[in-house]
C-alpha cells in the first residue's frame, strides 16, 4: 500500500463517499485517495469490475470519479481543494436524449 | 543470397489492416509469410480509422466495388469469429445496421436517386440500402436533433474496433507462423531470381511474390516494381467522448458509439496534405454537426481527438494491381481497410496465392485511370 514520506503535511480536506480524506496541497485526488488506502474508484461501465488507479498521468481515463456532481472526471487529473465532494462512480453515466 | 536474407514464399510489406489481413489468409493456405512493418514513424491509417464496416454509399458509379464490399460485409460475421476463437481478441464486430442522417430535401433527393441507381445495377445482393422517414427513424434512434428530416438505412453495415482488429490479426500471424519484422522500413526492392529482394536498414528479405500494402508507402515502393500508384492522401479528424450509457443503437456516417461507452465523432474531409495534425476550426465544426444531428452530445466531454490520413484513389475506389513487368507483385490499396477486412484476409488472399486475380476485382486495375 502506498505510504507519504512526510505524513504530517496533511491540511486540506475532502471527501470520498462521504468519508473525510486527509491530503497536501498539490495533491490530486487521485494521490490522496492512493494515500489513503482507497484504491476502488469506479466500476467499469463494460463488465462492473472495479477500477482504479493506472496510469497516474491523463492518458488512461481509469480513474474516472464523480466531483462534486460531475461524472467522469480523472481523479489523477483533479487538485485536491477543500470541501471536494468526490464519490465513486457506478457504471456509465446517463446522458438524457 | 547472401548471410541475411531471409526467404519466404511471400513478403508482405505493410503491417496495416490491409497487409496483415492479407498475410493472415495467405498463412491460411499454407504459406510462408514475413511481414515487414515501418513503425512508428508510418502514417498508420489503420490507427486512425472510424472503425465501420460500411456497405451503403460504397460502389456508386463502379458497381464492382459495391459488390466487393458486400461481399465482405457478408463474410465479416464468420471472419470476426474465427479470428476471437483463435486469438482470443475479438474485433468487438456488431452489425445492427447503420444509419446515414439526412438534414435536407437535397439531400434527401440525392441519396434517394444513389440508392435507386445502386439497386438498379445490383439488386438486393450488392446493395440493400433504404429510406426511412423521419418517423421511421425514430422508432430506430430516439432523441435525434430537430433538423434531421430523413435517413439512409442498410441492414448490412456494422462497425468493429480497428486497434482491437489490427491487434487480433497481427496474433494470428504469430500463430500461423508467420513473421513480423517491426522497425522493417523497406528502403529499395528488386528482382531476386525467380523472387523479388527487399531491402531495410538492418537487413534484407527474400520472397517468392510480394504484396505491397504499405499505404501511402506504396506510391514510393510500387515503381521499384513496376506499379504506378495513383493515390492521394485526405485527411479525416476524429473526435471522442466520454464513456456513457448505452445511447446509440447503431452506427451512423459521423458518430458511433464504441462497445466501451465513448462516442466517436468524424467524417471531415480534408486536402492537407501528409498533415494528421487535428485543428480546433476542423474540429468544432464535426462537433456542430454531430450535435445537429444528435443534440444530446451537448451535454458530453471531449477526452480526445486525433487526425488521420486516408488512402484514396482518383475515385475513391480501390487500387488492386499485379504487375505486368514483374510477375508476383502485387500493390493493394483501399480506403476501407476495416470493411474490406474480410474480403481481404478471405478472397484476395486466396487469389493471391493461385497468383491469378479472378474477374470480380480485375475492374480495380488501376488501367482504368488511363483513358481519363
Amino acid at each position: 500500500m502506498p505510504k507519504r514520506i512526510d505524513p504530517d503535511t496533511e491540511t486540506v480536506t475532502f471527501t470520498f463517499e462521504g468519508q473525510i480524506i486527509r491530503a497536501r496541497p498539490g495533491d490530486t485526488v487521485a494521490s490522496a485517495l492512493a494515500a489513503s488506502g482507497i484504491r476502488h474508484l469506479r466500476d467499469s461501465a463494460v463488465s462492473g469490475e472495479p477500477r482504479g488507479i493506472f496510469c497516474m498521468m491523463g492518458a488512461c481515463f481509469d480513474c474516472l470519479v464523480e466531483v462534486n456532481g460531475q461524472p467522469n472526471r480523472q481523479a489523477c487529473m483533479t487538485p485536491v481543494s477543500q470541501d471536494l465532494a468526490v464519490n465513486r462512480q457506478n457504471g456509465g453515466v446517463e446522458v438524457k436524449v | 543470397m547472401n548471410n541475411n536474407s531471409i526467404t519466404s514464399d511471400v513478403l508482405v510489406v505493410g503491417g496495416g489492416l490491409v497487409g496483415a489481413a492479407i498475410a493472415w489468409g495467405l498463412l491460411d493456405r499454407g504459406l510462408t509469410v514475413t511481414v515487414l512493418d515501418e513503425g512508428d514513424i508510418a502514417l498508420r491509417a489503420s490507427r486512425g480509422n472510424f472503425g465501420l464496416v460500411w456497405v451503403q454509399s460504397k460502389g456508386d458509379k463502379m458497381h464492382e466495388y459495391a459488390r466487393w464490399t458486400r461481399r465482405s460485409a457478408d463474410l465479416w460475421p464468420d471472419f470476426a469469429e474465427h479470428l476471437a476463437e483463435e486469438t482470443g481478441i475479438s474485433p468487438s464486430y456488431e452489425k445492427p445496421g447503420g444509419l446515414h442522417f439526412i438534414l435536407s430535401e437535397e439531400e434527401d433527393r440525392r441519396v434517394h436517386a444513389q440508392h435507386q441507381r445502386m439497386h438498379n445495377v445490383n439488386g438486393e445482393r450488392g446493395y440493400g440500402a433504404e429510406m426511412l422517414d423521419r418517423r421511421q427513424l425514430d422508432e430506430l434512434v430516439p432523441g435525434l436533433g430537430p433538423e434531421v428530416i430523413s435517413g439512409s438505412y442498410c441492414k448490412h453495415d456494422g462497425h468493429a474496433n480497428p486497434l482491437l482488429l489490427l491487434r487480433a490479426l497481427h496474433r494470428g500471424l504469430g500463430l500461423r507462423g508467420g513473421r513480423y519484422i517491426p522497425d522493417g522500413r523497406v528502403e529499395t526492392l528488386e528482382r531476386d531470381g525467380d523472387g523479388f529482394r527487399a531491402t531495410t536498414s538492418h537487413g534484407s528479405y527474400l520472397g517468392g511474390r510480394i504484396v505491397l500494402a504499405a499505404g501511402h508507402g506504396n506510391k514510393v515502393l510500387g515503381p521499384m516494381l513496376g506499379l504506378d500508384v495513383p493515390i492521394h492522401p485526405e485527411k479525416g479528424e476524429i473526435l471522442v467522448t466520454e464513456r456513457v450509457a448505452p445511447l446509440l443503437p447503431m452506427p451512423t456516417h459521423v458518430l458511433r458509439q464504441t462497445n466501451e461507452g465513448t462516442i466517436m465523432i468524424g467524417d471531415s474531409h480534408e486536402n492537407t496534405g501528409y498533415s494528421t495534425d487535428s485543428v480546433t476550426p476542423v474540429m468544432s465544426g464535426i462537433a456542430q454537426y454531430a450535435i445537429r444531428c444528435f443534440p444530446a452530445l451537448r451535454n458530453l466531454r471531449v477526452v480526445r481527438s486525433w487526425g488521420a490520413v486516408r488512402i484514396l484513389s482518383a475515385d475513391g475506389f480501390p487500387v488492386y494491381q499485379q504487375s505486368t513487368d514483374f510477375s508476383g507483385a502485387y500493390t493493394i490499396n483501399c480506403h476501407s481497410g476495416v470493411t474490406l477486412a474480410a474480403a481481404h484476409a478471405g478472397p484476395l488472399a486466396r487469389m493471391i496465392a493461385e497468383g491469378e486475380f479472378e474477374p470480380e476485382i480485375t475492374a480495380f486495375s488501376p488501367r482504368r485511370f488511363d483513358h481519363a
